[in-house]
């Protein structure tokens, strides 16, 4: 019993953490097919969009330029599908109860996750900016905003995972956590994503100019084209500060309840 | 202090919106004992590992648990105790040393310190050549002794462990029952929980019998096995006449009556003494017991005895590993 007295477990929210995401990590390079689809799905959407549609798409630049960061937030779709399986996984299986007799909180084990995610979705980033440049894709962005336009996107895919570990928390079943998910994946269509909003039918207009997608689109396209970007980052960062605060409290009163 | 006991619970009670699942549980478990509370499917058993273990109000009632109170000190409480819970809590994509590795580094052991501790477990439990392998490819019985070592970082003074052989095959229950015996003899508490009766008979000192969220009994193993028998003398009669007669002369003492197969049972300790005494008794002009059987007592007959109603079917299935 000498090794008791010794092993005392020290209460580290920092050092849990740390654990936690080094598991979420490794567990997203093990699980094969999910990350197959999250890295080259992406690439696979952009060159459909480019070669098959882009051809009819007006957007007074290269289509592939416009069409960029309309991808890039589009996998974060992908990506927070996972993250809400691997959460759901977690909560349903056995491992938080250990972890929670343990006294990890379940705070570390879902921003565990949350971190996981933002390292799969800067991975799956990284590969569309690479196929983009070896098919044309040429932005006209300085440092400052390079670093701006990765402040945006960085910001909207942890919120967008928060709100992904919170549908986590509340499916009863890790099917249940993917269905979830794809309204996310939908979101980015009826924005500027993929066409430009004054092509769409009038009655959409009002969703797409006034939803989450449409200013975080514009300010990485603005930002990475060297075009104005207007007022579209200050509500890009509304946006995602908003939705992962409210991420961030339902995900903590879900999980709360979730456990009695 | 040291008389305190590892786990003392009064009056504990859970209700899930309207459905009542522990109905006043009051345990009281002595320091380096093993107590098993033994049951059927459904009885409250996870139920009241969850909330000694913290991880579950209760709806009311008190307990202390390694010396602190589950709602009032939970940190206090989770630093004394480990948990193995029924549902296997280890990493299928994480190969068995890299999830002993995490529980290690979440005890705040550091690279070669968490290796070494994870080389241990692993040798311990005869799962060195498996450690690199992926969960995923493992036995259950694998499956299990690896969770038991992610419980076992660091040695606890109370350790829960509910239904740890339930699914496994001979050999790795008696595994999981070697481990337990070490742990014993290294002074650590342990509250099993069982749908075996054999199983609380090795392993346990106290046992505590669990049905529809009540205790029903309470005791040594000797004790209970006094009261329930060890043995059930199975008697299958001739004619309906002979039939009456034997269920007449059994009295309160006959169990599982069958007329329609003329079959009627009895609780006996096993011994060739006692059987023959019965059969005489019952019987004593050689002509109203056509057959008879004798059996170990399952975990019907201790219900039937002990509730006076038999386990229900999807329980005994589920029990009838
Ligand atoms: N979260 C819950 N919500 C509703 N009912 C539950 C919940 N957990 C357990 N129960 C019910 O409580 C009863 C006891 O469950 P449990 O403690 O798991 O029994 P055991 O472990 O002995 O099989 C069961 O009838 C089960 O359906
Ligand atoms: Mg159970």
């Amino acid at each position: 019993m000498s090794e008791t007295a010794t092993l005392q477990r020290p209460a580290s929210l920092a050092g849990d953490a740390l654990a936690m995401t080094a598991r979420s990590i490794r567990l997203s390079l093990r699980n094969i097919d999910g990350l197959i689809t999250a890295l080259f799905l992406p690439v696979m959407l952009m060159l459909l969009f480019v070669y098959l549609f882009g051809g009819a798409i007006e957007t007074g630049t290269e289509y592939v330029t416009y069409v960029v960061p309309g991808v890039i937030v589009l996998c974060a779709g992908f990506g927070s599908s996972l993250t809400a399986v691997a959460v759901t996984n977690d909560m349903t299986g056995g491992i938080m109860d250990r972890f929670r007799s343990m006294d990890v909180s379940g705070a570390a084990v879902l921003g565990g996750h949350v971190v996981a995610s933002v390292a799969r979705n800067l991975m799956s980033t990284v590969l569309v900016i690479l196929v983009g440049f070896l098919i044309g894709f040429r932005p006209q962005a300085d440092a400052p905003d390079v670093l701006a336009a990765v402040s945006v996107l960085v910001l909207f895919v942890v919120a967008f995972s928060w709100v992904a570990a919170a549908v986590g928390v509340l499916a009863r079943s890790p099917e249940a956590a993917g269905g979830f998910t794809f309204f996310i994946m939908f979101l980015p269509y009826p924005s500027s994503a993929f066409v430009p909003i004054d092509t769409m039918p009038s009655w959409i207009h009002g969703f797409a100019e006034h939803q989450p997608m449409t200013p975080v689109i514009e300010s990485m396209r603005g930002l990475l084209l060297g075009t104005p970007v207007g007022d579209s980052a200050w509500l890009a960062i509304a946006w995602c500060a908003g939705i992962l605060a409210v991420a961030l409290a339902a995900a903590s009163v879900l999980f709360r309840r979730r456990i009695t | 202090m040291p008389d305190q006991p590892a786990i003392e619970a009064v009056g504990l009670e859970k209700s899930f919106g309207a459905v009542r699942v522990l109905d006043g549980v009051d345990l009281r478990v002595a320091r380096g004992s093993v107590f098993s509370l033994l049951g059927p499917n459904g009885a409250g058993k996870t139920t009241t590992v969850r909330i000694l273990s913290t991880l579950l109000p209760p709806t009311a009632g008190t307990a202390r648990v390694a010396g602190f109170d589950i709602r009032r000190q939970r940190a206090e409480v989770r630093r004394g105790i480990s948990v193995t819970g029924q549902d296997t809590a280890v990493d299928e994509l994480q190969t068995g040393a890299e999830n002993l590795r995490m529980m290690a580094r979440l005890h705040g052991l550091r690279g070669s310190a968490a290796r070494a501790r994870a080389g241990a477990l692993l040798e311990r439990f005869d799962l060195t050549e498996a450690g690199d392998r992926r969960v995923r490819t493992y036995s259950g019985g694998m499956r299990r002794r690896l969770d038991l070592a992610a419980s076992l970082i660091t040695q606890p003074a109370v350790i829960f462990l509910d239904e740890p052989t339930t699914g496994l095959d001979p050999r790795s229950r008696q595994q999981v029952w070697e481990v337990v015996n070490e742990l014993v003899r290294n002074g650590v508490t342990i509250f099993l929980t069982t749908q075996y009766l054999e199983e609380a008979d090795r392993l346990a000192d106290q046992i505590a019998v669990v049905d529809g969220g009540r205790i029903v009994a309470q005791g040594h193993a000797a004790q209970l096995k006094q009261q329930v028998a060890g043995h059930r003398l199975d008697l299958v009669a001739p004619d309906p006449a002979a039939y009456e007669g034997l269920v007449h002369r059994l009295g309160p003492r006959a169990t599982q009556p069958a007329p329609e197969r003329l079959a009627v049972s009895v609780a006996t300790d096993g011994s060739a003494n006692h059987v023959r005494a019965l059969l005489d008794e019952l019987d004593p002009e050689h002509r109203a017991v056509a057959r008879f059987t004798v059996h170990s007592a399952t975990l019907d007959d201790v219900f039937l005895a002990l509730t006076g109603h038999a386990t229900t079917q999807s329980q005994k299935e589920t029990a009838g590993v």
